[in-house]
């Protein structure tokens, strides 16, 4: 089987900048990234699809062009149609609610971040005797980038929280002896 | 008998037409796809005994001969898997009835909630059936697009978020798929399983390797398999909970399946089995950890679900016949049991309020039956015997000490540690959520500073009522998943014959295509 040369160079070329732009957090970038590798992969059915050139079902004899690649072809086009008018109808969407069109960091793996980060600090804060306590080992918490101003705030809540519960949770108390207790 | 198959596939896809029609009328709506999935199980059972009596039926479509024209197989797997869904679509649809209703249609919001769901539906029957490469393509295809729809329905900004990872990653690996068919069509010059599975044995054995691990990838991302799972935990429990339950349940195991048609029809030789164990046993016990750090049950039960994906692979991974007929039973099992499983947490969502395991107490004593109801699938997921989730672990691990390795070994023994891990995760989520006095929450010092305690426990201490017809859909998951393990026996012996029918390619090519060996 002989391949155009330019075929496949235009084809690598549209997988490479494709994959790239996948990559991006910008959901129009994504789109276009995912039209590009679309299109990568259709132009790879074409060049599989043998000698270009000649038509499809041309003649009783003799050679003529594979048409299933075609069939192929353009069952993927429609179907990268579809799911580009989708993408938009998303990426509209996401504008309209968060002004943005980029993807942000999943809130449940900060979460868990967040927690890592509470135990770290109290491990470290268990071997701390001096005055300072919590608000020493806050470095921590800085290490991992995280906003400073909305720990402070939840700090703030908590302790309201355990002054108002702080009659029902007397016997749980001393089991429950963390950070926030301890200032 | 031959010309009813493409009903199983027409009547999901006519069934959405005629429901987006009636867009202004939602009971109608719930007519049609109530009508349709009935009807499509029934056409299932029936099929089933059919072909489990006289064997593999294939059907070429529009008039055109087996490697031009489409071709629809059923085969033992493929009926007994499809019975199996239609049966949890059907479930999972009437749940979402009863959500919808008690809502005011707030989940549900739109018209198009329903024919959605029956396209879904039809792309998960046609994956089953698909007898080449490309019909699977387009039977992914058909199925992804409608779970993109489902899976931000409503378009909150959570799930525009969670969608649009599950939406890139399915892109991604829908666009490996398609390349991985240019390739092999290139390299054989067809797209039909049979043919395939005679053609690419005669390839130099490297140009198979790289078309073997090319589909095998692309699968393995819709399988959710180890490496490529990451995007299952951060997608599924964003979408409202009958469109995870049924994703769960379906959605990975079509993948499973594409990769056990793959290692068993067209590629037959074993090259890459150890490959797929060692995956199997990442699979399993990378998602299981996983499981064990959660605090939302929803996040917890999709890290099971991929943990599970590796029991599976396990059975694929050996090759043999006994280990086939495992897998195949711990598939048809683990889609009614993780369904049932999300159902449930349907329930707990809907009582407390949140799926948070540190936000959640008392619901044993507000709802001692949806505790109940939670229990009977979690010990089945957990392997704790007699149930299904038991029977299927112990198959698997048979199979596995007949062969024999040292890696079967090891694997045997991965298995029983994560089922141990699964039954820990599950336990604590179960004990916390239901077993624990609302006191002991509201005093409950919570690890994650960012949680305003009050408000939550304000809200889990106001019981919602729970409709019934969402609990009698739970109930009858329960049911049916009992049912697997009563009924185990002939089950296990179905699934015997239908492991039998694939190990090899030689059944599948010689009532598939027998012209394809010339």
């Amino acid at each position: 089987m002989s391949a155009s040369l330019t075929l496949v160079v235009v084809m690598a070329v549209l997988y490479a900048v494709g994959v790239f732009m996948l990559l991006e957090r910008s959901m129009t970038r994504v789109l276009l990234g995912f039209l590009l590798v679309g299109n990568a992969t259709n132009l790879l059915i074409l060049i599989v699809s043998g000698r270009p050139g000649v038509a499809p079902f041309f003649g009783d004899e003799g050679t003529f062009a594979d048409p299933l690649p075609q069939a192929f072809i353009l069952t993927s086009i429609v179907i990268t149609f579809g799911v580009s008018a989708f993408l938009m109808a998303l990426i509209y969407r996401s504008w309209r609610l968060a002004n943005a069109d980029v993807v942000h960091d999943d809130s449940e793996d900060i979460e868990v971040g967040r927690r890592t980060a509470a135990i770290a600090m109290e491990r470290a804060v268990a071997g701390d005797d001096t005055e300072f306590g919590t608000r020493a080992a806050a470095a921590v918490a800085d290490a991992l980038d995280l906003a400073e101003q909305e720990r402070k705030e939840d700090e703030a809540s908590v302790n309201e929280q355990l002054r108002m519960q702080a009659s029902h949770t007397e016997s749980d108390g001393a089991e429950h002896d963390t950070t926030e207790e301890g200032k | 008998m031959s010309s009813l198959i493409p009903l199983l596939v027409l009547l999901p896809l006519l069934g959405a037409a005629v429901a987006l029609t009636q867009a202004k009328r939602p009971r109608v709506q719930v007519l049609i796809s109530v009508t349709v999935l009935s009807a499509v199980l029934v056409l299932g059972i029936a099929l089933l005994v059919y072909v489990d009596a006289s064997g593999t039926i294939a059907v070429e479509l529009g008039g055109w001969d087996a490697p031009f024209g489409i071709v629809l197989v059923v085969d033992r797997l493929a009926a007994l898997l499809l019975v199996v869904s239609a049966a949890v679509l059907l479930a999972v649809l009437v749940f979402s009835v009863g959500q919808g209703l008690a809502d005011g249609d707030k989940e549900t919001p739109v018209s198009i909630y329903y024919p959605t769901y029956l396209i879904l539906a039809a792309g998960v029957f046609n994956a089953f059936l698909a007898g080449d490469l490309f019909n699977l393509y387009v039977s992914f295809e058909i199925l992804l697009v409608a779970s993109f729809v489902l899976i931000t329905v409503g378009g909150t900004e959570l799930r525009i978020r969670a969608g649009t990872v599950y939406i890139v990653v399915s892109l991604v690996s829908s666009a490996l798929f398609l390349a991985a068919i240019a390739m092999i069509y290139g390299a054989t010059g067809t797209v039909n399983i049979a043919q395939l599975s005679v053609r690419l044995a005669e390839l130099p054995s490297d140009t198979q390797l790289t078309l073997h691990v090319m589909l095998l990838v692309a699968f393995g991302i819709k399988a959710a398999v180890f490496p490529l799972s990451f995007w299952l935990p951060d997608s599924y429990p964003m979408a409202p909970a009958p469109v995870t339950a049924v994703f769960a349940g379906l959605l990975t195991k079509i993948g499973v399946y594409a990769i056990m048609r793959t290692e068993m029809t067209i590629f037959a030789g074993d090259d890459l089995n150890i490959a797929i164990l060692v995956v199997a046993a990442l699979t399993m016990i990378v998602g299981i950890l996983g499981a064990v750090a959660q605090s939302d049950i929803k996040r917890l039960l999709s890290f099971t679900l991929v943990s599970h994906i590796g029991y599976m692979l396990f059975g694929i991974g050996l090759g043999t016949a006994a280990g086939l007929s495992a897998a195949i039973y711990y598939i048809v099992h683990h889609i009614t049991v993780q369904t049932t499983l999300f159902l449930a947490t349907g329930l707990v969502e809907r009582q407390g309020g949140t799926t948070g395991i540190n936000r959640l107490g008392g619901m044993l004593k507000a709802n001692p039956f949806v505790g109940i109801l939670f229990f009977i699938p979690l010990l089945n997921l957990g392997g704790i015997p007699p149930f299904s989730g038991f029977l299927g672990k112990l198959a698997l691990f048979e199979a596995g000490a007949q062969e024999g390795s040292e890696l079967a070994w090891v694997l045997i023994g991965s298995g029983a540690l994560v089922s141990l891990l699964t039954l820990y995760a599950l336990i604590r989520a179960w004990s916390l959520t239901f077993w624990r006095h609302t006191d002991e929450v509201a005093g409950y010092e919570n690890p994650l500073p960012a949680n305003d305690t009050m408000g939550e426990s304000i809200e889990v201490k106001t019981a919602r009522s729970i409709p019934r017809i969402m609990v009698g859909a739970t109930v009858a998951m329960v049911a049916l998943s009992v049912t697997l393990t009563v009924l185990a026996a002939p089950l296990f012996d179905l699934s015997t014959r239908a492991g039998d029918n694939i190990t090899g390619p030689g059944y599948y090519v010689t009532t598939v295509f027998p012209g394809g060996s010339e």
